[in-house]
């Protein structure tokens, strides 16, 4: 694999410890109020908790638990309404939009359940699109998307367009494009959502590769076994964490695919 | 994002719609084309206008002999015998506003050369006549007043009675007959082609004033006379003192009408030009109006745009996009679109003014400025309806965007 990819970013792990140790996120009794005229939805009720780098965090519950609030606010497209959210010990309420922006750029990488790609727009140009935001020049921004379709093993079907592409493949694009700018954390929400089983334990296991790489991942799901690919599982229930456990016995996708049936793509 | 990278997003964003954005530019293809189109037809009015105010006269005040009404009789214009060469002095010596004059007489005559014969107009008039009406002496030279003393028989003939009766050979020396009298042609006027009303203007032989009364018309009276103001501004006042002196001359009543019309025809000329400008304005008003309807059009589909791509704009935000990144896409997009049709309207334009010219013969009269002037407002058109849609875009909340189906 690249060595320039996700790998690297193990060297940040050497940086002075502050306050909050090692924790890539750290969240201290965060609120979220949504206010619908009459009635005020409270989707988060005082969320703390922090995450280290290197750690692999499957966030789960039903609908309605929080989990997607929480998401937003970690990946910086929404803030809290009261507390704190540290991000690499950047207090993320101090900042204004465009600097909000610049984190979601540089130090996050997004993926969605249902792929988000540009329509009629070719792998390598959707897995470019973040490296656009950035300072960075164009032949080095063609090389990052090259590379990191070469990461997901897509180096084949860069000039094809998302229609031309199956789902699986589709993400594995969303996740090149996600890693393009080498961000800090990778988060994933519902990643699996519209993926057939084995797809998404092939997913998964480009999840496992780039964790044992030191890249930290927090991934939102509701399926109980996708979970189980992650070290720790985290559990919202009415906008408050009702669990948080770290798994003992992990499900490595690659043995989990040697048991199950090949299917045809 | 930088200039460069903006831009190669807008060009792909409008490539991937092509049929769209070329619908989107038509209303600006066609505003800025009618636009064209329409400035030029009526720029080529105004020129030509501009051109009949040179060829009119220097400053002309223009007194034609008047009708008379005679015992319930009235006679038309040049009815009248009471012009005369005393007038035209009077009014020279005493109104200092008058700088030359030239009493004229005209009629229809036959002139012969060799065994070719050609029936045309001819105008007894003074030296300075060629100066008044500005005419220019193209071959040869124009008499002068020792001819018009001595009542020479000279003549200088206008371009198509010259190529009428001298094919080939030069005419200057050499001798017509007129009513059995001989005229040397001393010189040839440049020719001036046709009127606006069609009029041969080149059709006429002119000769000295008094070779025109004593030896051609035998009559003591005078058509016309054009008399030339010092300056434009002196005009209208000149124009009443000549009024005056020539009632007092001719002995009419208070209670009488002139005897005489005087005109002067740059001022009606004037008043042609500033009507013709007015109307290119006004037609370039309404052409620029559909200007502005090409620009509704163009905020329309970005509008559309911004709600169909929502979840593009979801994408590129979660991604790390800024505002300004979203709105400078959007706003580039209107901009070049506008700019594009701008550029193509201007070749409409160009096109459209030639297929009229051709067509329906009208004169066209295309100006780079008229061109500036509409690529400047077709970026204006740009920025200014491109810019509510490009801030929409910027102010969508990303997790809406992404949410959206």
């Amino acid at each position: 694999m690249n060595p320039s990819g996700p790998n690297a970013l193990s060297s940040q792990e050497t940086s002075p410890a502050s306050s909050t140790g090692h924790a890539v996120i750290a969240v201290e009794d965060v609120h979220k109020t949504y206010d619908l005229g009459e009635t005020k939805v409270h989707a988060l009720r005082g969320v703390t908790l922090s995450i280290r780098r290197g750690e692999f965090v499957a966030i789960m519950g039903a609908s309605g638990s929080g989990k997607s609030t929480f998401m937003n606010i970690i990946g910086c497209l929404d803030k809290p309404s009261s507390g704190r959210y540290l991000l690499e010990d950047t207090d993320v309420a101090q900042l204004d939009k465009k600097q909000l922006a610049g984190i979601r750029n540089r130090k996050i990488g997004f993926v969605f359940q249902g792929f988000n790609l540009l329509a009629r727009t070719s792998a390598l140009e959707n897995t470019e699109l973040p490296t656009l935001y950035a300072r960075i020049d164009r032949a080095e921004r063609h090389q990052r998307a090259v590379d990191a379709l070469n990461m997901v093993g897509l180096s084949e079907r860069m000039d094809h367009f998302p229609s031309q592409l199956s789902g699986g493949q589709q993400q594995r694009v969303a996740i090149a494009r996600a890693l393009v700018n080498r961000p800090s954390i990778l988060l994933a929400d519902e990643p699996t959502g519209n993926l057939d089983s084995r797809t998404s334990v092939e997913v998964m296991g480009i999840f496992q590769n780039l964790n044992n790489k030191g890249l930290t991942i927090i991934l939102v799901t509701h399926e109980h076994d996708i979970a189980q690919f992650a070290k720790r599982n985290i559990i919202f229930r009415d906008g408050k964490v009702r669990r948080d456990e770290l798994i003992t016995t992990q499900s490595i996708a690659s043995e989990v695919l040697k048991t199950m049936p090949t299917v045809e793509e | 994002m930088s200039f460069e990278t903006i831009f190669r997003e807008v060009f792909k964003a409008l490539a991937r719609n092509r049929l769209r954005t070329l619908l989107t530019m038509l209303g600006i293809i066609m505003g800025v084309g009618a636009f064209i189109c329409v400035v030029s037809v009526g720029n080529a009015g105004s020129s030509r206008v501009e051109e009949q105010l040179h060829n009119v006269g220097d400053n002309l005040i223009w007194v034609e002999a008047g009708s008379r009404a005679k015992s319930g009789v009235r006679v038309g214009s040049r009815g009248t015998k009471t012009l005369v060469v005393g007038d035209s002095n009077a009014v020279i010596e005493q109104i200092p506003g008058v700088r030359s004059a030239s009493p004229n007489v005209d009629g229809r005559l036959q002139v012969v050369y060799g065994n070719l014969n050609w029936g045309t107009q001819y105008r007894g008039v003074s030296p300075e006549y060629f100066d008044i009406r500005k005419w220019v002496i193209s071959a040869g030279a124009a008499f002068t007043q020792d001819d018009v003393d001595h009542n020479a028989p000279v003549c200088v003939l206008g371009n198509t009675v010259a190529s009428s009766l001298f094919e080939d050979e030069d005419p200057i020396g050499k001798t017509v007959n007129v009513k059995g009298v001989p005229f040397k042609v001393i010189g040839i006027l440049q020719a001036k082609g046709f009127s606006a009303t069609g009029q041969d203007q080149d059709d006429f032989v002119v000769i000295p004033i008094t070779t025109a009364q004593k030896r051609i018309s035998g009559v003591e009276w005078l058509d016309d006379i054009y008399f030339s103001a010092v300056s434009r501004e002196a005009i209208p006042e000149t124009t009443k003192q000549i009024i005056s002196l020539m009632r007092e001359r001719h002995h009419l009543r208070a209670s009488e009408d002139d005897d005489f019309n005087i005109r002067t025809p740059e001022e009606l000329i004037r008043a042609q030009l500033a009507t013709a400008n007015i109307f290119t304005w006004l037609v370039g008003s309404a052409a620029s109006l559909s200007l502005l309807v090409g620009g509704i059009g163009i905020m329309n589909i970005m509008l559309v745009s911004v709600t169909q791509r929502t979840r593009e704009i979801g994408i590129r935000l979660a991604v790390g996009a800024s505002e300004q990144d979203i709105q400078w896409q959007f706003l580039g997009e209107a901009i070049v679109m506008s700019l594009m049709g701008g550029a193509l309207g201007v070749l409409a334009g160009i096109g459209g003014a030639f297929l009229l010219k051709n067509a329906l013969h009208w004169d066209m009269l295309l100006s780079p400025q008229v061109m500036l002037i509409a690529g400047v407002f077709s970026a204006a058109v740009g920025i200014f309806f491109g810019y509510y849609p490009a801030q929409k875009a910027a102010r969508l909340d990303p997790i809406e965007g992404l949410r959206y189906e």
